[in-house]
């Protein structure tokens, strides 16, 4: 018996998904735990090694400014109770559901700002508001075709929404070729638990994207619209293209004529109906947006409007990611669906409003500065970590601006246990779980993208910042011992997790 | 087919070929060179230089003066190690990773990453490390399984043809090369090394029935209709591939112009005697690699109009 997870130390109010405070093991990590206490340390350390080289083998890779790194993938899966999920689900069916409509009705009546729910000025003064998009109705009425709505677990292993993306998430690569490399990596592990497949998106995407097309189409083509080999996220265009059998297009090889969409083709222009675009609003069409890009193909705004082609997610989309809108999401769902949120925010100050700013201000070495409108991580000030410049600064940025900001309390994010230089530890993490919307259903992908902090203590977790990532588990089937046993029985009929390819 | 991915794979064929033939062509080299100490090495160099279309201008801006003793290890730098060097194995294997990573979502995965573990020693430096002849024949053991994988995993659509067009219009012009640097060559037994090269010496022994002589050898590269690596075979496989694209039953003369320009060569080259042929192999074989050039021109402007075109460095059209 090895001793792998002797000495395995949690640290500070974070909540352990594997341990609890006294140590003992949480219920979903039964079979896991048992299953590596059959490992030496070198043979995991093998097989780490090989999970390494295999992603670099394959390309599974991110670029951070043009260099290509292969992502770092932990070999310790993350595994999250049937019941947890089930409720998460829900609230990110609700969830999107509300923005969805929040964002029909801002592009259009504006109820919400009459109603009292969401001043106007929210949204017009949100960097990602465009007007361009004020007039395109889609298809079906979807705008979030896909979602990635960030979810942290609190001290107290609460999930809570950390932020809404409805722009272009991405990171649902790593989802499907993490569950093909740990199927490798840890065969016997896998083999003891059910999981519920992950495969399964790039068909359900495949079919949300057709039954967006424009009516009367009666087979339409999609496409992948991809800012090119130097983006970030390359890796993932090309998987989700691939796998949904589509053309992974650049912005050169759009043309556009007399409203509709087509591209270039060793037997000329061939018309293209529904582009799922992986390229920034601002960069989709120089007669609108910046007249320098030229990632996006002039004109395509104009064919969106003309009912030619769908634009998936839908330009405009970026207000309901502006954490400040963000803040007003719980009275969101309340006004339009008559729901109370089934999955919670984080308690938020908006350094607007005068007396919530007065109180951040005064607390600023204890609280977590947000700039609205930052993504990645970017421009994010940890009050107990800054020193008495770095506050100074924030608190002239605060008072110059403070529509721009938001402050949360230093939530420790919840920890699980991660194979760091040959050794397991507790790292942070966070979920971004993907959810597509086909008209009819809001689809949940089971799992998702857990983000590990791979430094020590460290709470951003993003990839560009040196973040690695988890595969992360949905037990198909209940927890508690008895349950276990009765579904120990039923396994034999079962296979394993699905893996992608 | 999007223009630009047909482009990108027709330059996968080329490059894989290449980076093939390159190390095919330098192992033949290195071994004269080793094997027969009468052999004036700089002069081997230069026409090696040159045959493989390196100016001299490129060879100064790299520190290697082509008028002065150029050396092998020279020569191997520019055309096997160096990845500044457009022309070296390295930059050529760097460029066809380009070219699929480009293409990647098109690519099927074993393709994908036969290219890839490829290209990996090349930044990590593990590929400068490896001497030759281990490198020659390293590098043709990854091009025949790459090339064995595109034709074990491919379905025969319009990218397997400009896979095809690629490698054979490739194949073509580099073993026009090997042709004229061998005639070149003063060594004894160099139509010997270019047959081994070519991995054609136990056919031609078998065809020829033993016997052995320069001609047969040269009639064996460029005109066996059989052999797969010879000049005739290649041209015809690039012209399979171009009737394929086209799609149109052939009637009446040849509406595309690389079809036309590849088929009057092979069409030359099959009904000119070999005494006229061999008399004069190195000016018949630049002719040959104008005509490749003058193809992928006119396959370019066909097929790949609207996105940007790559330029090949060498023979110009």
């Amino acid at each position: 018996m090895s001793t792998m997870f002797e000495g395995y130390g949690t640290t500070g109010p974070a909540y352990d998904e594997m341990f609890d405070g006294g140590g003992e093991l949480r219920p979903p990590y039964l079979r896991m735990r048992d299953s590596l206490d059959k490992m030496s340390t070198p043979e995991l350390i093998s097989r780490v090694e090989a999970l390494q080289a295999s992603y670099l083998d394959q390309g599974i890779t991110f670029d951070i400014g043009g260099e290509e790194r292969a992502m770092p993938l932990d070999i310790l899966p993350r595994v999250i109770e049937m019941d947890t999920w089930t409720t998460i689900e829900k609230g990110l069916q609700q969830r999107v559901k509300a923005l969805e409509m929040l964002l029909a009705d801002v592009y259009d009546a504006g109820h919400v700002f009459e109603d009292g729910v969401l001043p106007r000025q929210v949204i017009t003064t949100s960097s990602h508001f465009h007007r361009q998009a004020a007039t395109i109705r889609p298809a079906n009425g979807v705008r979030v075709h896909v979602s990635g709505i960030d979810l942290i677990r609190d001290n107290n292993g609460e999930f809570r929404v950390l932020e809404d993306n409805v722009r272009v998430p991405s990171g649902v690569s790593y989802v499907m070729t993490s569950r093909r490399a740990i199927s490798s990596a840890l065969p016997e592990t896998i083999a003891q638990h059910r999981i519920r497949p992950v495969a399964g998106y790039p068909q359900k995407l495949l079919a949300a994207l057709r039954a967006a097309a424009p009516a009367g189409v009666a087979d339409p083509t999609v496409v992948v619209l991809t800012p090119g080999v130097y983006n970030g996220a390359y890796f993932e265009h090309t998987l989700l293209a691939r796998t949904m059998g589509v053309e992974l297009v650049e912005g050169r090889d759009l043309v556009c004529r007399r409203g509709e969409v087509m591209m270039r083709t060793t037997k000329g222009l061939a018309p293209v109906h529904v582009i799922y675009r992986r390229v920034d609003d601002e960069f989709l069409d120089p007669v609108h947006f910046r007249a320098d890009s030229m990632l996006g193909c002039p004109g395509l705004i104009d064919a969106a409007r003309a009912g030619n082609v769908t634009i998936a997610n839908a330009v405009g989309n970026g207000v309901a990611d502006d954490k400040l809108v963000y803040t007003y999401m719980p009275d969101v769902i309340r006004y339009y669906l008559d729901e109370e949120p089934v999955i919670r925010n984080v308690d938020t100050w908006r350094c607007g409003e005068s007396e919530a700013r007065e109180e951040v201000l005064d607390r600023l070495d204890e609280l977590v500065l947000k700039p609205v409108d930052g993504s990645g991580g970017k421009g994010i000030v940890i009050g107990p970590r800054a020193d008495r410049a770095e506050l100074d600064e924030l608190r002239a940025k605060i008072l110059e601006d403070p529509r721009s900001w938001i402050a949360q309390p230093v939530v420790q994010l919840s920890t699980v246990p991660t194979f760091v230089d040959g050794e397991l530890g507790p790292r942070h993490v966070d979920l971004r779980p993907f959810a597509v919307n086909d008209g009819n259903r809001v689809w949940v992908l089971p799992g998702g993208l857990t983000r590990v902090a791979l430094g020590k203590g460290e709470l951003i977790v993003n990839s560009s910042r040196g973040g690695g990532t988890k595969d992360t588990w949905v037990l198909a089937g209940p927890t508690g011992p008895e349950q276990q046993q009765q579904q120990q029985q039923q396994q034999q009929t079962h296979l394993p997790s699905g893996a992608v390819e | 087919m999007l223009s630009r991915i047909a482009e990108s794979l027709f330059w996968i064929g080329r490059y894989i070929e290449r980076a093939d033939d390159t190390a095919r062509i330098l192992d033949v080299q290195t071994q004269l060179l080793l094997e027969d100490a009468t052999i004036d090495e700089a002069q081997t160099c230069r026409d090696l230089l040159s045959c493989m279309g390196i100016e001299p201008a490129d060879a100064a801006e790299a520190g290697v003066d082509m008028f002065g003793a150029v050396t092998i290890d020279q020569v191997l730098r520019l055309l096997a190690y160096d990845p500044q060097s457009p022309s070296s194995i390295a930059a050529i294997i760097g460029s066809a990773r380009e070219s699929a990573r480009g293409a990647r979502e098109t690519l099927t995965v074993p393709l994908w990453e036969a290219i890839n573990t490829t290209w990996r020693p090349i930044p990590s430096g593990h590929f400068e490390a490896l001497r030759p002849p281990y490198i020659f024949s390293w590098v043709r053991e990854r091009a025949a399984l790459i090339n064995g994988t595109a034709d074990a995993t491919m379905t025969r659509d319009e990218g397997w043809q400009f896979i095809m067009l690629g490698r054979n219009i490739e194949r073509a012009d580099m073993t026009s090369r090997l042709v004229a640097t061998t005639a070149l060559s003063s060594g004894a037994g160099q139509w010997t090394s270019a047959l081994r090269a070519s991995g054609a010496y136990d056919a031609f022994l078998r065809t020829y029935r033993g016997i052995e002589t320069d001609r047969a050898a040269a009639e064996f590269l460029l005109l066996d209709r059989l052999f797969p690596r010879s000049v005739v075979f290649a041209l015809d496989r690039a012209e399979q591939a171009l009737v394929n694209l086209t799609g149109d039953p052939r009637r009446a003369g040849f509406q595309d112009e690389a079809q036309r320009l590849i088929g009057r060569t092979r069409a030359e080259l099959e009904y000119r005697s070999l005494t006229d042929l061999v008399e004069d192999l190195p000016d018949e074989m630049e002719r040959l690699q104008r005509t490749c050039a003058a193809a992928t021109d006119a396959i370019s402007r066909r097929y790949f109009a609207g996105s940007e075109a790559l330029a090949w460095k060498g023979v110009g059209a």
